[in-house]
């Protein structure tokens, strides 16, 4: 089964390797992992998408656990969450093919945002079924690149899976 | 107030010195030579190594047997990847240290500047934690934090790297700041509820089994142990990191376990009912096939390492927390529960398969090792390199006190013994200290022997010479049809060696010479070594072979 980890960390250098160093050699397989900084520029959020048993979650969190950076880890997989990934594709599109193609940029709402004589660059945002329906969709068309951010994820209603406010650092005087 | 100016190297001493450290050990070098010349003015004891191994190794044994963090320090590049043994040594054995690396200015870093290593990037999975020093005014912290880190919960080492432009730079020197680490959990909370559930299967267990391991000695929870095992008239099993958190003449007292234990505490394992797992980790020298393993049993585990649970054996009753306040704990609400019969098979199993040598013939390693212990009334602190000679010391030695043992148990290197029986003679001058090495692993860091006599540390080295990488011979002997592929060693004159170093050398060539040299060994107060030749293909037994399960074992 896919988990959803959302792990809070120390925005250190060397954190993603960390992170990264302690999945390789333990032999966790990552499906994706999105980082970025939170409102407090001490703290980064990795998202991080992975697949197994429970008795795997369980040893992948404790052994993240025991890395000094990591602040706290959820895994939301069982709670509500919403969810979002943001790709670009660039796919063939000749003339002829042009207008179809618009045609569903329209129905997955997605945008394009670069045109050139024999390609079209499209940008969509959406959970993971929906993306992937976007991609098999314009398959038939020919996709010559295509990038995913990976999976960022925010619990949904007023609950947070973080207190934001992490009291870290001294005074710089 | 106002506060002195003073050099990044001069803080970082002072900080050390903050947290209580006296003596360090180490071997300098370019981007060290700021910390040095610091050093030069500073009331902290220098050991002077002759390898950077031999300094993490020292360090190490210092740490274990005192219970102290060992510090060490090197310089960049070269001095800083030679450290990377020890570090991972003490990092698998659970040794609280510090190393402290110099390296290259800010400026030059990244750039493949003269003699620099990425040394955070390489220890990163080797040690607890590490730090690369970006500004001075962090060091104060990053000293305290390291030392908090490494102390605390479960011990391990932790590296600071130093940019010797930090080391130069003059700040205003600030007592350090207050630990802030809010990812840091060093201690999980105790459940009281596993505490009651591991109370109700003690109470219904038959026959019950205590496996102690090195958190036990770690936590100082020996005295809990043993009230414990006296309780419940539980017979106990070591790990090898274990021995000596329990009296190894005590009678419920089974010995080691795993690959080279007792049968009878493997017989023990396979058929215990309930197996109390205290401060031990289910390493796979233990377990054998993990299938098999205590299949019969009910498993409590103990440990403050969260993630040990159920790593590698599912267990019934996971108990997160530091080994001697949960032993606490459990103490308060245990009733006595003897189970005369258990105790009975177990009897019957001790008299049936005892550890035992052919005592004819040459001098047996057995026999010295017997000797060792007679001559010391088993107050003497041993350290060990790795191979036969450490897993006889294991069997034969019977170790009654906690930190008496230092031997390299997770990573199992060779070249430990005898710098780590360098720190530990600097931690406890007192003592008596004997490194049990192999002929094999004595030349890994036989320059460690200068150390020794440069500060007058009287350790006894005993080599017990067969001539062979005796554990590799013993294996191709066992599983690859004796075909002897490169363990066959052609060794120096260690008398003659020895005495090159300035220390004493012995020859010990037959049973009756035995334990006049170890005794003059021990009188000389010096730093002497001994070459005790042995009989060249004895064998350690019983063995579980590799992959076996525990009550399949031979010899
Ligand atoms: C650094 C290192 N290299 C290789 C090994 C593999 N190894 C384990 S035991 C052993 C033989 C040790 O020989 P010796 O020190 O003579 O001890 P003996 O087994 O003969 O008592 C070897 C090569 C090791 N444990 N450590
Ligand atoms: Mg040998």
């Amino acid at each position: 089964m896919k988990h959803t980890l959302s792990v809070l960390v120390e925005n250190n250098p060397g954190v993603l390797a960390r992170v990264a160093g302690l999945f390789s050699r333990r032999g966790f397989n990552i499906d994706s992992l999105a980082v970025g900084m939170t409102d407090n520029s001490s703290v980064s959020r990795m998202t991080i998408v992975v697949e197994g048993d429970e008795r795997y979650l369980e040893q992948l969190n404790k052994q993240l656990h025991k890395l000094v950076d990591v602040i706290k880890i959820s895994d939301i997989t069982r709670d509500a969450y919403v969810d979002r990934e943001l790709v670009l594709i660039k796919v063939s599109a000749d003339a002829a093919k042009r207008a179809e193609i618009m045609q569903l940029v329209d129905i997955f709402r997605a945008r394009i945002v670069d045109v050139s004589p024999k390609t079209l660059t499209i940008e969509v945002t959406g959970n993971d079924g929906k993306v992937t329906a976007f991609e098999d969709s314009l398959r038939p068309f020919g996709i010559k690149e295509l990038v995913r951010t990976g999976k960022i994820a925010m619990l949904r209603g007023k609950r947070a899976s973080s207190k934001n406010h992490i009291n870290k650092e001294e005074d710089e005087s | 107030m106002n506060g002195v100016k003073l050099s990044g190297a001069q803080i970082l001493l002072k900080s050390i010195e903050a947290e209580g450290v006296d003596t360090i050990f180490g071997y300098p070098g370019g981007m060290a030579l700021p910390i040095y010349d610091a050093l030069y003015d500073s009331g902290i004891r220098h050991i002077l190594a002759r390898h950077e191994q031999g300094v993490a190794h020292a360090a190490d044994g210092y740490a274990r047997a005192t219970g102290r963090p060992g510090v060490c320090l090197a310089t960049s590049g070269p001095g800083a990847t030679n450290l990377v043994t020890g570090l991972a040594n003490a990092f698998m054995d659970s040794v609280p240290m510090v190393a402290i690396t110099g390296q290259v200015t800010r400026p030059s870093l990244g750039r493949d500047s003269f003699q620099e290593a990425d040394i955070t990037g390489i220890t990163m999975p080797i040690t607890k934690h590490n730090f690369l020093v970006k500004e001075p005014a962090e060091l104060a912290r990053t000293v305290k934090e390291a030392f908090y880190i490494a102390t605390t919960g479960r011990p391990g080492p932790v590296l600071i790297d130093v940019p010797s432009d930090i080391s130069l730079s003059q700040i205003d020197y600030k007592p350090p700041y207050e630990v802030n680490l809010p990812g840091y959990k060093p201690a999980p909370n105790t459940a009281p509820r596993k505490i009651m559930e591991a109370a109700q299967a003690i109470a219904d267990a038959r026959r019950p089994l205590i496996y102690a391991g090195g958190g036990v000695v770690i936590s100082g929870a020996h005295n809990e142990l043993l009230k414990l095992a006296e309780m419940l008239a539980a017979p106990v099993t070591c790990t090898l990191m274990g021995l000596g958190g329990f009296p190894g003449n005590h009678p419920l007292f089974l010995g080691m376990l795993g690959m080279h234990g007792t049968k009878y505490a493997n017989f023990a394992v396979s058929d215990c009912d309930l197996l109390i797992a205290v401060g031990a980790r289910f390493d796979n020298r233990v377990t054998g096939k993990v299938e098999t393993f205590a299949s019969k049993a009910k498993i409590i585990h103990i440990d403050i390492d969260p993630a040990e649970i159920d790593k590698n054996v599912k267990v019934d009753i996971p108990i997160e927390g530091d080994v001697k306040i949960v032993l606490d704990q459990l103490l308060a609400v245990l009733r006595p529960n003897l189970e005369e019969a258990w105790r009975e098979k177990i009897k019957a199993w001790k008299r049936e398969y005892p550890l035992k040598y052919c005592k004819s013939g040459n001098i047996k390693p057995q026999y010295v090792i017997q000797e060792i212990y007679n001559l010391t009334e088993g107050n003497a602190r041993i350290t060990t390199e790795v191979g036969q000679h450490q897993m006889w010391t294991a069997q034969y030695y019977s170790f009654t006190k906690p930190r008496s043992f230092i031997t390299s148990g997770g990573l199992g290197t060779m070249g430990f013994g005898l710098p780590a029986a360098i720190g530990v003679q600097v931690g406890c001058p007192d003592e008596v200290v004997f490194d049990i090495a192999g002929d094999g692993s004595i030349q890994m860091n036989i320059q460690e022997l200068c150390t020794a006599v440069n500060y007058n540390l009287p350790i006894n080295v005993a080599i017990l010479n067969n001539g062979y990488l005796g554990l590799v011979r013993q294996w191709q002997e066992m599983f690859y049809n004796r075909r002897y592929s490169q363990s066959e060693l052609l060794n120096p004159d260690f008398v003659k060696l020895a005495e090159a170093y300035g220390a004493v050398g012995i020859r010990v060539t037959s049973k009756e010479e035995v334990a006049p040299a170890l005794q003059r060994a021990i009188q000389l107060k010096k730093p002497v070594m001994l070459d005790i030749v042995i009989d060249r293909e004895d064998n350690v037994l019983p063995i579980v072979p590799p992959g076996e399960s525990l009550d399949k074992m031979l010899g």
